[in-house]
């Protein structure tokens, strides 16, 4: 599978964009992105009209603009979202409409390009420690607000690897001639992202993730 | 060096016995450990980290019980594993290797200055804010040795380190292991690379069926497998 911006020598291209990034949305405080983020998410999944996914869109548009986020890489992160939302879509089209349809799929989309303009103008370990912070009430409730970081972590990190090994399945698919088969893609691709996981847990228990 | 014990050591997997009354005591600075696929090996090796723990005996690393005191048996024995990919955590090289500092009570500007130094080391350092997913595959297994190494573990163990690189990349991963202070406990199929060990094991069926140096444990393996 070729993987963009790998070039012959197995490096990528660019750096990621929050290593270079010297604008305020980069500098902007871990906790107030997530807290912008889970308050924007909150609104555009519970007031669902045209209106708010426009407004949503244009100020994560703008964000973008402001972080100097070039369109190519919005545009690789949203990739991932779109078959979901465009069903999602589909089905509410289907069952309330057209306008309900845009708008859902609207709202997914836009959902996940400003959850991704966060992760590509924050560092990992400002993340780590934003979210360890907001999570240490929960220490009282036997919460581990460490291992609840690396969870929500480890989702964000976890999505290039899966995309990876689903073009491998589409390969292997394809080089056994059964492209249309769900199924041929469905199974291993979950079968193989179960053995992953089960080989990171490992590897975070070798590396004392799992020590208190 | 450190010094290990395995003390008369069973290891089963539901009713499959893996291991069967392991006794040995590693010592040696540069031990090597072969065996066919399904042989106990690798079983092995995660014994020596705490990663699985005997059914039966003991695993002692300077006097620590791996059953017992496996977070102290971890900040001494580090692991690498075969497949880079599954010990990549975090999203950039320079993450990655400062998410191993995370619990090591260091300020961030001495984590980032290990981090750095540790980089430059291995020739990473060029690629500190690089995807660490999109790395070749000989990167992201020095990416993986170094986010090990920078915790500055008494002992490596290293689980066919070089099965998945080619001939080239390989050789950089053996080069580099073999100029580490460190006691290194390597598993693995390229017996090239064991010539300079001092110690070979070699497993059969879950038992150490040839014990000593490369000349006599490697003709003792190559006879078993019948190659020449």
């Amino acid at each position: 599978m070729s993987e963009p911006g790998r070039v012959a020598g197995g490096v990528a291209e660019t750096p990621l964009t929050r290593a270079s990034g010297a604008t305020g949305v980069h500098r902007a405080r871990p906790g107030v992105k997530l807290a912008m983020l889970a308050a924007g998410a909150t609104v555009l999944f519970t007031v669902r009209t045209p209106w708010v996914v426009g407004g949503a869109a244009a100020i994560t548009l703008g964000l973008a603009a402001l972080a100097r986020i070039p369109a190519r890489e919005l545009a690789r992160q949203a990739r991932p979202a779109l078959l979901f939302a465009g069903g999602a879509g589909a089905l509410q089209a289907w069952s309330a409409g057209p306008l309900a349809g845009v708008t859902v799929a609207g709202s997914l989309v836009v959902a996940v390009v400003a959850a991704s303009i966060v992760t590509l103008t924050t560092g990992s370990q400002e993340m780590l420690d934003a979210i360890v912070g907001a999570a240490r009430p929960l220490r009282r409730l036997g919460v581990d607000p460490e291992r609840v970081a690396l969870t929500l972590t480890l989702a964000v990190t976890s999505i290039p690897v899966v995309a990876r090994l689903a073009g491998e399945v589409r390969q292997a698919r394809m080089a056994r001639g059964a492209e249309r088969s769900v199924r041929a893609l469905a199974v291993p691709l979950v079968i193989r992202t179960v053995r992953h996981a089960d080989r990171l847990g490992e590897a975070l228990r070798a590396r004392g993730a799992d020590d208190d | 060096m450190a010094h290990l014990v395995l003390d008369d050591v069973t290891l089963r997997y539901g009713d499959r016995e893996v291991l069967r009354d392991v006794q040995l005591e590693l010592t040696e600075p540069r031990i090597g450990i072969v065996g066919g696929n399904g042989s106990g090996k690798s079983s092995l090796a995660r014994l020596l980290n705490g990663l699985v723990l005997p059914t039966r005996g003991r695993v002692l690393v300077e006097g620590l019980d791996t059953a017992r005191d496996g977070p102290a048996v971890r900040r001494q024995v580090g692991f690498v594993f075969t497949d880079p990919d599954a010990q990549i955590v975090m999203p950039t090289v320079a993450e990655d290797v400062g998410f191993s500092l995370r619990r090591s009570g260091l300020s961030r500007s001495e984590r980032d200055a290990r981090v750095a130094a540790a980089l430059e080391r291995v020739g990473l350092a060029s690629h500190a804010d690089h995807p660490a997913h999109l790395l070749s595959g000989g990167q992201k297994q020095l990416l993986a040795l170094t986010a090990v190494l920078v915790t500055d573990p008494a002992v490596l163990v290293c689980d066919e380190p070089t099965t998945l690189l080619d001939a080239r990349n390989a050789r950089r991963v053996a080069t580099l292991l073999a100029g580490l202070p460190q006691q290194v406990i390597m598993v693995t199929h390229h017996l090239e690379q064991l010539e300079s060990f001092d110690r070979i094991l070699v497993i059969e069926d879950g038992g150490v069926v040839a014990d000593g140096p490369p000349g006599q444990a490697l003709a003792a393996y190559r006879a078993l497998v019948g190659t020449p």
